[in-house]
């Protein structure tokens, strides 16, 4: 039972990461048909980012260190995916091949640049001495930093929902997923949502960048691409453009890694998942909540 | 085109081509202010291209003014905001969003909202007004697709694209008292199939072939002559 117990948490901890990636990601392409392959590099920028805030303010407490790295790391996240859509997306609009391409060259040119600046090797990352702590649940001993992860994606999904539901940007949002060209015809600059969706999105992965580093304890130049690719996952299982169904693909893809990877055999779990998209791809091809933004 | 009256709307040598296609040649015409100009013609001259061109839906040459101010080099939010309606042929309403979203979404910041006038014409809309566009019926969705355009007040020309099409005698009967209501506190060019309305509710129209205009005036000059609607039309009026 405990074991049964520290798997889902675990799980839940590690679909909680792939939903923050994914959320910016889905959204990015429901709104503007950008695959945004730059957007691992707003992970990697923003967990070095926190990384070093955090030992900048080594002498404090380690709990101002650490949210200072959230901070740093969400901010910079946000500003990195926004001057990427000013400067590079933006004048390739409707123009996908060359969206793709920028968009891979920003993500190899980034990983080389910190690989070159911090070495490939992976960095220790100080927590708060609660976090390296367990917590006794059903039998299980729960690393806490388990339930920060899940705790904090669940208030950026609930943040998501409100700003789709109950905001005039999350309403033109929302209605540019469907048909963008009807909601300039409206007289609605869309442009602007553009960019807001781009900083959110970058936002999201640059907590995703420090949670991913508490989670895991260590920071590494590849860890981006690596969650880059699990996202891209989510976010086609999930449905392109739906905050809800990267939701609940998340959940089911670090669920169905974790249990897979402990009771068959380690790489199980990721095959499965592969398996799960090409299931969703032929039964389901929008994804399960595909076309509902919200 | 009536001489002496005021033109709101004027397109001057307007082409658009898609692909290797060029599919308006050089449109030119004016819009006069008030009531309903007809933008007539059969399947496929290039009516719904004309609506989109000068929306800037599409990219195009040529110049297009409105009340003599320019609209040509703008984005197509800037066009709109500057007073220009639109309601395509396909409704596009949002479907995942309720009607009273899809409504809200339409709200122009400095402009006064219809609502009174778009609830008096469409009072579903109110009543139903939770319910997802996209449950809603052909004929439900062309009412919210019009009640989004006649919403704001600052619009000063709608752009209604068929908005007959695919519906039911009862229904083409409501849109048709709407378009004429409408007609009342802004103006239109509308692109109709149906014969029957246009002629009830157009008073000047323009005829497109080949992507290029081969009749503007009154409309009752050009039905009610069997040689010129057979012409600009290929049909016979009667017949409609």
């Amino acid at each position: 039972m405990s074991t049964i117990v520290l798997l889902i948490v675990t799980g839940l901890g590690l679909g909680a990461l792939y939903f923050l990636v994914a959320a910016g990601l889905s959204l990015i392409w429901g709104l503007m048909r950008v695959l945004n392959f730059a957007h691992g590099a707003f992970f990697t920028v923003a967990a070095y980012t926190g990384f070093f805030a955090a030992a900048a303010l080594a002498g404090t407490s380690p709990w101002v260190g650490w949210f200072a790295s959230l901070v740093a790391g969400t901010f910079v996240g946000a500003v990195f995916a926004t001057l990427t859509e000013i400067a590079l997306i933006r004048p390739l609009y409707r123009r996908p091949v060359g969206q793709v391409l920028v968009t891979v060259g920003l993500a190899l040119a980034t990983l080389a640049l910190v690989e070159g600046a911090f070495g490939a090797d992976p960095r220790q990352v100080t927590v708060p001495p609660w976090m390296a702590a367990t917590t006794s649940m059903l039998g299980a001993a729960i690393p806490n930093t388990r339930f920060v992860v899940i705790v904090l994606a669940a208030l950026v999904l609930f943040g998501l929902l409100f700003f789709l539901r109950r905001t005039r940007y999350g309403l033109i949002v929302r209605a540019g997923v469907e048909n963008r060209d009807m909601v300039s015809a409206l007289g609605i600059d869309v442009q602007r949502a553009f960019t807001l969706v781009f900083a959110i999105g970058g936002a999201a992965a640059g907590l995703a960048g420090v949670l991913a580093a508490t989670y895991y304890g260590t920071i590494d130049p590849g860890r981006g691409t690596a969650m880059l690719i699990s996202a891209f996952i989510v976010v086609v299982i999930g449905g392109l453009g739906s905050i809800a169904g990267s939701a609940l693909a998340a959940v089911l893809v670090g669920l169905l890694q974790q249990f897979l990877n402990f009771y068959a055999a380690a790489g199980v779990g990721d095959f499965a998942v592969v398996l799960l998209l090409a299931v969703v791809l032929l039964v389901r091809p929008g994804g399960l909540l595909g076309g509902k933004s919200a | 085109m009536n001489a002496g009256a005021e033109v709101l709307l004027r397109v001057e040598n307007l082409r658009v081509s898609i692909g290797e296609s060029q599919i308006l040649g050089g449109v030119s015409f004016g819009v006069r202010q008030g009531g309903i100009t007809g933008l007539l013609g059969r399947n496929g001259v290039g009516k719904t291209t004309t609506l989109r061109g000068i929306l800037g839906l599409l990219p195009r040459t040529g110049t297009v003014t409105l009340a003599g101010e320019s609209l040509t080099a703008l984005p197509v939010h800037e066009i709109v905001r500057r007073g220009v309606g639109y309601v395509p042929e396909d409704r596009d309403v949002f479907a995942g969003l309720t009607i009273e979203e899809n409504l809200r979404l339409t709200e122009r910041a400095g402009s006064e909202h219809r609502y009174p006038l778009v609830y008096e014409l469409f009072p579903e809309l109110r009543d139903r007004a939770a319910q997802l566009a996209g449950t809603l019926s052909g004929g439900q969705q062309q009412m919210l697709s019009l009640a989004r355009a006649l919403l704001n007040a600052s619009n000063r020309i709608l752009l209604i694209d068929e908005p007959t099409k695919g519906l039911s005698p009862v229904v083409v009967k409501r849109v048709a008292e709407a378009l004429q209501r409408a007609a009342e506190v802004t103006t239109i060019l509308l692109v109709e199939q149906n014969l029957a309305v246009a002629r009830h509710l157009v008073r000047d129209v323009v005829v497109l072939d080949q992507g290029l205009v081969t009749f503007a005036g009154d409309i009752a000059e050009l039905i009610d002559d069997p040689a010129l609607a057979r012409r600009h039309l290929g049909l016979s009026a009667a017949g409609h």
